[in-house]
């Protein structure tokens, strides 16, 4: 019983916190017992050290800047054509019989399939980038908005055509509400894939930005930057993931399932 | 003959835009002058002649064979890491922000650390796919052991089912359906990392043989390999939707139940 007890009394943000201080205290550690090759995985002060010393160059903030961008440019791209085209096919039952075997084909194609034709149009523009932060972006999107008009109350759905409701205010007061769950569900998935696609294009194809600095560290060698570098995509990771869920929060605030999260 | 009719319009609906789009695909290009853009034709033909040319087995099936090997070890450390951490509150509070962060960080840059560590050979391929892949597979089952309904579980207990089979009985399969969800996710991911991989640092498989063609200007060679993987994504996602919906029968008939009695879902 005594467990019990104590499970009360520890908050779970003071557990997090230890498990995080611990995952660092290995990085340290680890390395520096020899039981990993430094050269493999440096001891965390190196790495926080080339950190800081990345951080203190124009550069690294350029290369912040050039992956944010990409991603937030595609994956706006992605919402925009996503939701106006989800919209447009999910309200008429004939286009969604017929382009739904279309969907199902093209959706599961890899967006890296693209690499080389994007190389080949592009270069290393930031249209290559674009190309497939949007074509893996805009799938997610659209498959939720298309669950989302599916989703709408038959009855609604009568009610406003017995009032008369034009197809813009329909859409406007009965689909939209509907579906933005869904809408912030695909929103919350392309902006994670975004972000893949976006560092993968820079690794690969080597369009300017963090996964460029990445490859290029480590064909340099500097074993410590390029940890570091990881680590700053890592917390740019954790800050799409937080970023999205705020605005999700914020978009559906009167939605029941948000709603219901608040304690009474 | 009104099953026949229906089934044919059933074909028609399904057949008639790809076809359509293929149809115009193959007439635009058809006299095309663009490098880029060779006509349809040629790339079918080059299609057959690149392929099935013994490439099948030098370079499609070992990019294949890695991408099953990382995706089942992915899978099963990812369940079994995720049963165990998601049964202990304690435990789970505990790694959870780590465990967050991990999947934070976008998988391909762990294709540079990798090769650092493993070299070019496959082991360093399948760890590429095992690491990028187990994230959503492993968050996703903690979650839905987490989730498991706790009378179940007090009852399972109370009719003294040992540990063993009430993990077999009750955990798995309540956590199933999201457990699948993890494992979708990371089917499209290892498919992702399947390619850049081996368009890092390869001498065989799918990437590394696509890339070469884009690097030699073989552009219809290079087309094909782009149809080659779209197909294989196509074809691996109707595989994972057969193997899901057989293994989750029970609850797709549950959820049908439960959305007939009460249509108001979120």
């Amino acid at each position: 019983m005594t467990t019990v007890a104590r499970e009360r009394r520890t908050p779970s943000w003071a557990r997090g916190l230890f498990g995080f201080v611990v995952f660092l205290v290995m990085l340290e550690i680890v390395p520096l017992s020899g039981l990993v090759p430094s050269r493999y995985l440096p001891p965390l002060h190196e790495i926080g050290e080339a950190l800081g010393a990345a951080v203190s160059e124009a550069e690294f903030w350029i290369a912040v800047g050039d992956t944010l961008g990409g991603w937030g440019l595609g994956l706006s791209i992605a919402l925009g054509a996503g939701i106006v085209l989800g919209l447009l096919i999910g309200s008429s039952g004939l286009l969604l019989r017929f382009t739904a075997s279309t969907i199902e084909f093209l959706r599961p194609i890899p967006s890296v399939a693209l690499i080389p034709l994007a190389v080949l149009m592009f270069g290393t523009e930031i249209e290559s980038k674009l190309m497939l932060i949007v074509y893996a972006a805009f799938w997610q999107v659209l498959i939720q908005v298309l669950y989302g008009v599916r989703d709408v109350d038959p009855v609604a759905r009568d009610t406003a055509r017995s009032f008369r409701f034009g197809a813009w205010s329909r859409i406007r007061h009965v689909v939209w509400p509907t579906a933005l769950p869904y809408v912030m569900t695909g929103f919350r998935l392309a902006a994670t894939v975004a972000l893949v696609l976006a560092i993968t294009a820079e690794l690969v194809i080597g369009n300017p930005g963090l996964g460029k600095q990445i490859a290029t560290a480590r064909s340099s060698g500097a074993v410590e930057t390029m940890y570091a570098l990881v680590l700053v995509t890592g917390v740019i990771g954790v800050l799409v993931n937080v970023g999205v869920r705020l605005v999700e929060r914020r978009v559906l605030a009167w939605h029941p399932s948000v709603r219901r999260e608040v304690p009474a | 003959m009104t099953r026949m009719l229906s089934l044919l319009r059933q074909v028609f609906v399904v057949l008639a835009l790809p076809v359509v789009l293929l149809a115009v695909w193959w007439v635009t290009s058809a006299g095309s002058e663009n490098f880029y853009l060779p006509p349809l034709s040629e790339i079918l033909t080059t299609f057959g002649e690149v392929w099935f040319s013994g490439r099948i087995v030098s370079d499609v099936l070992p990019s294949l064979l890695r991408l099953a090997a990382g995706y089942t070890l992915a899978a099963l450390v990812g369940v079994g890491l995720g049963i165990a951490v998601g049964s202990s509150k304690a435990l789970r509070e505990t790694v959870e922000p780590v465990l967050e962060f991990g999947r934070a960080i976008p998988p391909p840059v762990l294709v540079p650390v990798l090769m650092l560590i493993a070299g070019h050979g496959n082991s360093m391929k399948i760890l590429v796919i095992l690491s990028g892949c187990i994230w959503p597979i492993l968050l996703n089952t903690v979650e839905g052991v987490r989730a498991v309904d706790e009378v179940l579980v007090d009852t399972g207990r109370t009719f003294r089912m040992r540990a063993r089979s009430r993990l077999h009985h009750l955990v798995l399969p309540a956590a199933s359906p999201q457990i699948f969800a993890g494992l979708r996710q990371a089917l499209s991911l290892g498919i992702i990392l399947m390619v850049i991989s081996e368009m890092f640092a390869a001498s065989s498989g799918l990437g590394f043989t696509i890339v070469q063609f884009q690097r030699g200007f073989a552009i219809p060679e290079m087309w094909s390999g782009i149809i080659l993987l779209g197909i294989i994504g196509f074809g691996l996602s109707l595989l994972f939707r057969l193997v899901e919906s057989r293994a989750l029968r029970w609850y797709e008939g549950i959820r049908l139940a439960e959305r007939g009695g009460s249509p108001s879902k979120t």
